[in-house]
């Protein structure tokens, strides 16, 4: 998997632009505060360190084909994310990435591709969603099913937009509770599987959200004659080192940092269900 | 003149069931249009009738006196509203909005209760496909319960 550096060692980058997409939510531009390069595959993370505070892991939302600046989008919730939240245009901050395992976007090439996003899950599909959409001829049917809490906490409204308006993507959107004026679906993601038209003996599904989402998302999929061999998942664990070092990451057998956070369920299925590992 | 037997032969719920059940259906069911925002049923409504969802959509809500209208479910095309028609003693539970131009087949249901205690095999029969349906509808409550994107 691409590796730009030494794993350990952490680069300066500053913050070009940042922008507010939800009341939690914000999405940061970074650029190498030296020269440098970068590349990643859709599905890997950064270990983004706000200097005196600590480092957190976060997924890379930008598009590979063009990675920098380098896009992250963050969900402020503790510590280090509300640091993040609160630095500005012109500021550094300590990254050390890529990390980890990569959507299987090549291998889904002559299938369909069923992307199922809960929440704050979005922003690690998006490398994913952009390199389909960049060899679209290439890929069978591609659904898009994204559910979130309330219409104001869709992400990306603008891009759904697009994509939504595109005739070779099939984009579908539901919310578990509707705000005033809101027409679209209501309900969690899930029940959007039943109803999205693709060949389940020959599809690739990838998903993120809150591991809870992902178990019935999962289990749709499987109603619906997916194998889980083809059914990808991302976890999301805490960690500390990023490389396979302190063990905070420990899934099973496996350390999400290293051997993840993608992984395709049949590997990961048996660790999935058992609760606090 | 079109008749609604085969869209009623073709409904997700009623595919596969006898013809000859099929057309006794046809006698209880009727074209119905609902206006966006158009109650469809009230709760605690005598539950009559039901409804095949043949365009638009329609919303699922529960009323709380804190938090005012809840939606927790919408349904499309091929999907199924009302099921109480079935339980004793046949109140609706929750309302029913049309959140666009809807169109349906409405299913006389007290028509239907009648043909179903002639018939015990029928009555066996619409149980089987509507338990699922009352299925869905608890799951969905179920995972606005959870609040799946919180975590
Ligand atoms: C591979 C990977 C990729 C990720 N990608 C993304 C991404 O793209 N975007 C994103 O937003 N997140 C992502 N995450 C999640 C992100 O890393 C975590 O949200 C982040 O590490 C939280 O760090 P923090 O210091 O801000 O929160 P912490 O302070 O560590 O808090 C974490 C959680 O604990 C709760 N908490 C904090 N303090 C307390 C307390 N005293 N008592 C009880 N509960 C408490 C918080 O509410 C929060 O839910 C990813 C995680 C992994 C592993
Ligand atoms: S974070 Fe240290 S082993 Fe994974």
């Amino acid at each position: 998997m691409a590796t730009n550096q030494d794993s350990m060692t952490m680069r300066p980058f500053r913050i070009r632009r940042t922008a507010q997409d939800t009341y939690d939510t914000f999405t940061m531009e970074l650029e190498p505060a030296g020269s440098g390069e970068f590349t990643f595959a859709p599905g890997q993370f950064n270990m983004l360190y706000v200097f005196g505070v600590g480092e957190v892991p976060i997924s890379i939302s930008g598009d590979p084909t063009d990675p920098l600046p380098l896009i992250h989008t963050t969900r402020a919730v503790g510590t280090v994310t509300k640091a993040l939240q609160k630095l500005k245009k012109g500021d550094v901050l300590g990254m050390r990435g890529p990390f980890g395992s990569a959507w299987p976007v090549e291998q889904a090439k002559g299938k369909d591709v069923v992307i199922v996003a809960g929440g704050i899950g979005l922003p690690p599909l998006r490398p994913a969603i952009y390199q389909i959409l960049a060899n679209r001829e290439e890929y069978g049917k591609f659904v898009l099913l994204y559910g979130a809490r309330t219409p104001d906490d869709l992400l990306f409204p603008k891009e759904l937009e697009q994509w939504r308006g595109r005739f070779d993507m099939d984009v579908t959107i539901t919310v578990d509770r509707a705000t005033d004026g809101w027409l679209g679906n209501v309900g969690v993601v899930t029940r959007l599987i039943p109803k999205a038209v693709f060949d389940p003996k020959n599809a690739v599904a990838m998903l993120v959200g809150p591991e809870i989402m992902m178990r019935f998302t999962i289990a749709d999929l499987q109603k619906a004659g997916m194998a889980d061999k083809d059914i990808y998942v991302s976890m999301e664990r805490n960690m500390k080192c990023g490389v396979g070092l302190c063990g905070h990451c420990q899934c099973g057998p496996s350390f999400v940092c290293k051997d993840g956070p993608v992984y395709s369920y049949e590997t990961i299925r048996d660790w999935m269900r058992k609760r606090e590992i | 003149m079109e008749t609604l037997e085969p869209i009623l032969a073709e409904h997700p719920v009623f595919k596969g069931l006898d013809p000859q059940y099929i057309k006794l259906m046809v006698g209880c069911a009727s074209n119905v249009r609902f206006n966006q925002g158009e109650f469809i049923t009230r709760d605690g409504d005598q539950a009559d009738e039901f409804y095949l969802i043949r365009a638009g959509s329609v919303a699922l809500d529960v009323y709380s006196p804190t938090k005012g209208e809840i939606t927790y479910l919408t349904l499309r095309e091929g999907e199924v509203v009302g099921w109480s028609w079935l339980v004793s003693p046949y109140r609706v539970h929750g309302d029913v909005r049309a959140i666009q131009i809807t169109r349906a087949i409405r299913i006389d249901a007290k028509c239907l209760r009648e043909k179903c205690t002639k018939d015990p095999q029928l009555e066996l029969e619409l149980y089987k496909r509507f338990v699922p349906i009352i299925v869905d509808r608890v799951e969905a409550m179920t995972m606005q319960l959870l609040d799946v994107y919180s975590d």
